[in-house]
């Protein structure tokens, strides 16, 4: 057991023997490092104002991901290297070129949005892809800026990589960093606090597993994009905390011949890329899921964890017949997705046990599965309605249907009525509009500040309309984001 | 071939020269004076000022309820809470527990006896942390008696509840042109509120001096009234308290009178505990306790002719003002003022109300009203296009402003300035409007489910305070001995670009590199009495009153040029860096370090006042506007029809910023503008629960647009012009204006939800045409067909 948490602050070595379990990152560097850079423009994850950089080893590489500051506790560092704005100016005083991109395209006004502007781009700079005009606001869908209108950061986000400017400091460095990083990944679990609270940071499974099951009362932390908001929102003193990061075996995804199971420790990044290989329309409701920063700590675990009524990944996952694997101590057991919700604010899921993997079987070919995501801005919102839908069609004729819906009940939760009305029926309008009709009778859904009743029953009925159009055969997809778009003619 | 941002060509380069030889005059594209600061994070904020010993940190309690008698506050068990150093409430000020910024003694620093809105500040806690002051907070106990709450613009209109004398404008004969008319609708319509979401919160930092003074770093438009405010709840001389303010991390009026309370707090506070303190407010709660942009009922009742002709206009204004009248009264004139927008009404009547509710008070947001009335007044135009079955564009250019005598505001000023015929036929032109509203027809037939729709709106925006006294402003220039020009003036820097802009005209007004010229943060210890940097007014008085500096030190060096070589005053050239008399050429830095040994004085105070303005409210007449802005959009979007959800595809826009002093800041503005515009229009939506809770008080249920948001095609283009009045190098403002070019895009949503309906019912899409919104008009329109 070490006591002691250590990181690089840039190219420093940080080791803190008192750790406030839930102070975060923004406020560490603002109050204890006076890196003033780092700006707080919601402290809850939405602005990208406090974005930073957060450098870990990985498969042999350096990976550097963009994170919001504001909701990661700074035990989350351990072994990790921090960068932030203060970084990215050469020695001899030149601006990184990302940097001398924003000055020469007129990025700031206010200049408050800025450094998170540049963290985000940064991030996107050393991963090295293309950058197009897609993957640009992509990449900066969770930095928020009110003055510029984007134009002039997007720009600057195309020209960043043929700008003049310094950079060879950190990427001449990357070597020394790895082999540094490397040494201060012991494995041996970690324990740190402040005024009897405590932070863990478990290093193995069963560690873990023990831990908590000799804790249930502790605030267990995956991407902390839900329990951040806990603090900085709430302000909850949560103790003891701890955070399942550094437990290598939830980081794996692993493929089975049926199905693919995703480690509770996978980041949505992650999990996007082979969630989207198999299914498309899974990888793009995961793009469509928040920001890239929240994407590159938050989980799918997480998000079923949480047993949230209005969270992205359960109606897909429920659409696809995904199992969720818990353990508690040394003991393992699945159940479905679908019967994990069981009510609102209730799961099935025991004090101390903990969500292990998610298992998501491979699809079949008879299948059409889609996902829609409704609310009112594209990116970074949360959904007021999201559909995830899979039927089986043979020769014609529906054989299984799976639609499952967020935001119309208590808990993620499947449109019976409307199933039963669609399962026997040739695929066609009228058997998608009266099972639109049957839908009445399996929802009342709420009004609230995201959507009204009556919107959120109208659009659910449509989505099937639409979801039957897109899979019938003919029509072929009708978005207006993603890569199916409809581009301009 | 690398992907590009399109309608972006080649920004200029940082610090180009001008024609005449120095670095960065008037009408050079310079970048913003702090951009390599703002990328490197070494830009300061309030909250980044190095902290001083001892500071305590505050916390602002909120009311929870919406109308109530506070019949008990004990205060006793967040003062015992660990951390806690002081807690100061209504009984502790010592000055005036007031705030209004109009002098209506409405708006408390904390609630004293009766809560008026939800959220409304109760007391203040101070501790080592805000995280002690937060927590001890909630260790209050407090009893509230329930009094029944106004919480909509129609409940107040019902009982007659207002903030402020009703707004009035009247000209011609209204029934006599109603019988000339062909056809009269009326109708009504909401237009949402806003938040402004400047990206750095609420924040001042107050340190106590000796002598009871008081400095006071507030994140605000308005030094001199903070100052003011301070002083009053402190019961202190203005003399006595200083405040200061280098840079805002976005403001778009909502620190024009908001940020006092944070000031005064923060103040209240270090003069209870002789202590700095910091009030720097959580974003949830500066989205709940503060001011936003209005929202507004407005009935309207037109009577037209066939060919598409306003005859007669009766409107009535109603705004949500919220518990208090803060600027309300000049916000409603401001809506009266936009209503026409562009457009000539032969007979006219509007009324505008300022709606007391038990909602947070509104107050200034970019536009300042002005935005509700052009909505509300583009909603008419519209109404006519479906009645008479004409194109909206061919509407709109029938109806604006022309020659005499169809040049008259309903405020009987004459509109000499007008170019929205000629700008509006440009852009017709250059965004191939008809051929596009063809494509899009045939669009809309072939595709199941997608809808376009295309809107071409002008604006046309007043320039000027209508309080005529704001329309001054004042800056002091110092020349050192070794040539650097220190520059003060009142304006304020928010991210709009002011301070560079301003620096280009003294550096053009002297000859000399704009890098000689140092901006200092605005104090109201070295220009006083001060207007709010406002009604983007910001360049057009501050770069007056800078050049008349420049002009006197300048005029004194001349003199002491041509004294020193027996010549006469014009017979020294004044040269880019230089002087050259009677062959003589002499350096700047020479001239004035001779100047300073010959005992010239080298510091000049500036001062501008807008000629010529004049408004009369009783009467509903004057001329309140030295000049007006003008411009237009093209918008086109793609609706869902089976969901509601739309994308901009593309906006070209034409805009008159007069001779621009900056073209990359005032681009910036106009981009910014737009896209704000825009969320205000489409998906920002302000939602209180029926207890009168607002609901949307962070980004996460406060959706303001984000970069995919932004059209993928955005040509933007300055129209060419000058201003015909005799402003700061003939510039226009450019502040406010552009944001009124996303209606563009409201109504370009409208036109696709009409084809739903073969354009033949108007589709009523108020505003924020969330996608829900847009879905239910659809629907509402198919039930029709
Ligand atoms: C700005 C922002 C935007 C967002 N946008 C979306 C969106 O578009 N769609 C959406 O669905 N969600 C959205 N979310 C919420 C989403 O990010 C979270 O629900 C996320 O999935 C939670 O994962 P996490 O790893 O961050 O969980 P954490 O915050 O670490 O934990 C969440 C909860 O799950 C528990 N938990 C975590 N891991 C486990 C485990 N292995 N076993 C048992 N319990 C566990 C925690 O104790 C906690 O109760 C957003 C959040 C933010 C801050
Ligand atoms: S401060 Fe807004 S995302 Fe962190
Ligand atoms: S520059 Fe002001 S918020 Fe982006």
């Amino acid at each position: 057991m070490r006591h002691t948490l250590r990181f690089l602050l840039g190219h420093d070595l940080v080791e803190l023997g008192e750790v406030d379990p839930t102070q975060t990152v923004l406020e560490w560097l603002r109050r204890d490092a006076h890196r003033w850079g780092t700006k707080e423009g919601c402290a809850e994850g939405d602005c990208g104002a406090c974005s930073v950089v957060v450098v870990r080893p990985e498969g042999g590489r350096l990976r550097a991901d963009a994170v919001n500051s504001c909701i990661q506790f700074v035990g989350t560092l351990d072994g990790a290297q921090l960068l932030t704005v203060e970084d990215l100016k050469g020695p001899d005083g030149r601006l990184h070129r990302v940097q001398q991109a924003m000055v020469d395209h007129h990025g700031s006004q206010c200049g408050f949005c800025t450094p998170g502007f540049v963290m985000a781009l940064y991030a996107m700079d050393r991963r090295g892809e293309a950058v197009t005009y897609e993957t640009a606001v992509d990449e900066i869908a969770g930095n928020l800026c009110r003055c510029t209108g984007y134009g002039p950061i997007v720009e600057a986000a195309l020209a960043m990589r043929g700008t003049e400017g310094a950079g060879e400091h950190l990427s001449g460095r990357e070597a020394e960093v790895m082999a540094r990083l490397e040494a201060l990944d012991d494995g041996q679990d970690l324990m740190v606090g402040k005024d009897g609270r405590t932070f863990h940071a478990p290093a193995s499974l069963d560690a873990l597993a023990m831990l908590y099951a000799g804790n249930p009362g502790a605030a267990l932390v995956a991407g902390s994009t839900d329990v951040g908001l806990w603090v900085t929102k709430q302000d909850r003193p949560l103790d003891p905390v701890i955070w399942l990061g550094r437990v290598k075996e939830l980081r794996r995804i692993e493929e089975r011949t049926d199905a693919v199971v995703i480690g509770a420790g996978v980041s949505y990044t992650d999990a996007m890329a082979k969630l989207g290989e198999m299914y498309p329309e899974g990888g793009e409701l995961i793009r469509r899921l928040a920001s890239v920063q929240i994407r590159n700590t938050g989980t799918i675990g997480g998000n079923v964890a949480n047993g949230s009524p209005i969270g992205d990944s359960p109606p897909f996952l429920i659409a696809a017949d995904a199992r969720v694997v818990l353990r508690y101590r040394g003991e393992r057991r699945e159940v479905a997705v679908e019967d994990f919700f069981i009510s609102y604010g209730e799961q099935d899921r025991r004090p101390g046990e903990l969500v292990e993997a998610i298992v998501l079987p491979r699809p079949k070919p008879t299948e059409h599965l889609a996902c829609y995501k409704i609310s009112k801005r594209f990116d970074q919102d949360i959904s007021a309605v999201c559909g995830g839908f899979r039927v089986r069609v043979e020769k014609g004729v529906v054989k299984d249907a799976r639609l499952a819906f967020g935001g119309m009940a208590g808990t993620p939760k499947r449109a019976k009525a409307a199933e039963a009305a669609l399962v026997g029926r040739p695929w066609s309008e009228d058997a998608a509009r009266d099972a639109a009709a049957a839908m009445e009778g399996d929802f009342r859904p709420l009004t609230d500040q995201r959507a009204s009743a009556a919107y959120r029953m109208k659009v659910a009925q449509n989505l099937l309309v639409k979801f039957w159009y897109e899979t019938h055969g003919e029509g072929g997809q009708i978005r207006l984001v993603g890569p199916r778009r409809v581009v301009h003619g | 071939m690398a992907d590009t941002v399109q309608g972006r060509s080649g920004s200029e380069r940082p610090a180009a020269r001008d024609k005449e030889g120095i670095r960065g005059g008037a009408g050079v594209a310079l970048i913003h004076d702090s951009a390599t600061k703002h990328v490197t994070g070494e830009a300061v904020y309030t909250d980044d000022i190095r902290e001083p010993a001892r500071l305590v940190e505050v916390h602002i309690a909120l009311a929870e309820r919406a109308r109530a008698r506070v019949v008990k506050l004990d205060l006793e068990p967040v003062r015992r809470a660990k951390g806690v150093v002081a807690v100061v409430a209504a009984g502790d000020v010592p000055g005036i527990n007031d705030i209004s910024p109009t002098g209506t003694g409405d708006d408390p620093v904390f609630a004293a006896g009766e809560v008026v809105y939800h959220g409304q500040p109760l007391f203040a806690v101070a501790a080592g942390t805000v995280h002690e002051a937060r927590r001890a907070a909630r260790l209050a106990v407090v009893g509230y008696e329930d009094l029944a709450p106004t919480l909509s613009i129609e409940a107040a209109l019902e009982s007659q509840s207002f903030v402020w004398p009703e707004g009035r404008m009247q000209r011609g004969d209204l029934e006599a042109a109603r019988g000339r008319a062909t056809g009269r609708i009326s109708g009504a319509m909401t237009i949402g509120g806003q938040d402004h979401f400047y990206l750095e919160g609420q924040v001042a930092m107050a340190v106590p001096g000796e002598d009871g003074d008081m400095l006071v770093h507030s994140s605000t438009q308005h030094p001199s009234e903070v100052q003011h405010m301070v002083g009053k709840v402190l019961g202190l001389p203005d003399h006595a308290v200083t405040i200061e303010v280098r840079r805002m991390g976005g403001a778009f009026g909502g620190k024009e009178t908001q940020a006092n309370l944070f000031a005064c707090v923060a103040a209240l506070v270090a003069n209870a505990t002789g202590r700095p303190a910091k009030v720097r407010a959580d974003r949830d709660d500066d989205m709940v306790m503060t001011g936003k942009r209005h929202d507004f009922l407005a009935r309207y009742d037109v009577a037209y002719r066939d060919d598409g002709r306003i005859e007669a206009v009766e409107m009535e204004l109603a705004a949500r003002a919220g518990c208090s009248a803060d600027l309300s009264g000049a916000i409603i004139d401001r809506a009266l003022f936009h209503a026409d927008n562009a457009y000539f009404y032969p007979a006219v009547k509007l009324t505008a109300h300022a709606c007391r509710t038990n909602t947070v008070s509104n107050t200034a947001f970019r536009g300042f009203g002005g935005p509700q009335g052009m909505v509300a007044g583009e909603r008419v135009i519209e109404e006519v296009a479906f009645a008479t079955g004409l194109d909206p564009l061919e509407v709109r250019k029938r109806n604006l402003y022309g020659e005499a005598p169809r040049d008259l505001t309903p405020y009987h000023m004459e509109v000499t300035d007008n170019v929205a015929p000629e700008l509006v036929a440009q852009l017709e032109r250059d965004g191939r409007y008809w051929e596009r509203r063809d494509e899009i027809r045939a669009f809309n037939a072939r595709h199941p489910y997608f809808r376009r729709g295309l809107a071409l709106t002008p604006v046309k925006f007043g320039i000027s305070f209508t309080l005529t006294a704001y329309n001054q402003a004042g800056a002091l220039l110092h020349v050192y001995k070794d040539g650097s020009v220190m520059l003060n003036h009142g304006g304020t820097e928010m991210g709009q670009g002011l301070y560079v802009k301003v620096a280009q005209v003294v550096a053009d007004e002297l000859q000399v590199d704009v890098g000689r010229v140092r901006i200092t943060a605005t104090t109201t210890a070295k220009v006083p009495n001060t207007s709010a940097t406002a009604a983007s007014s910001g360049s057009d008085l501050n770069g007056m009153a800078a050049q008349a500096a420049a002009r006197t030190i300048k005029e004194r060096l001349i003199r002491f040029a041509a004294e020193s070589h027996q010549a006469e005053p014009n017979e020294v050239e004044w040269l880019p860096g230089r002087v050259r008399v009677k062959g003589d050429e002499i350096g700047f830095n020479e001239l004035v370090s001779q100047a300073y040994t010959a005992r010239v004085q080298l510091s000049a105070t500036g001062f501008y006042k807008t000629p010529d303005i004049h408004w009369d409210r009783a009467t509903g007449r004057g001329r309140p506007f030295y000049y007006f802005c003008y411009g237009a959009a093209l918008a086109e979007v793609t609706v869902d029809t089976l969901t509601g959800e739309y994308r901009v595809d593309r906006a070209d826009i034409l805009h008159d910023v007069g001779r621009s002093l900056n073209p990359a800041i005032d681009r910036g503005q106009i981009e910014g503008g737009f896209v704000q515009g825009m969320g205000w229009l489409t998906t920002e939506e302000l939602w209180w629960d029926d207890q009168g809770r607002l609901k949307t008080h962070a980004p996460s249920t406060y959706k303001i647009p984000a970069a995919s948001d932004r059209p993928r095609v955005l040509e933007i283009a300055f129209f060419e012009n000058e201003n015909r009045e005799p402003t700061v190098h003939r510039s226009k403002a450019v502040g406010e204006p552009p944001l009124m070019l996303g209606i563009a895009v409201l109504h370009a949503l409208s036109d696709a939800v009409a084809s739903v309906a073969d354009h033949r019912v108007c589709p009523r899409l108020d505003p924020p045409a969330t996608p829900e919104r847009v879905l239910m008009a659809i629907e509402r329109l198919r039930e029709t067909k």
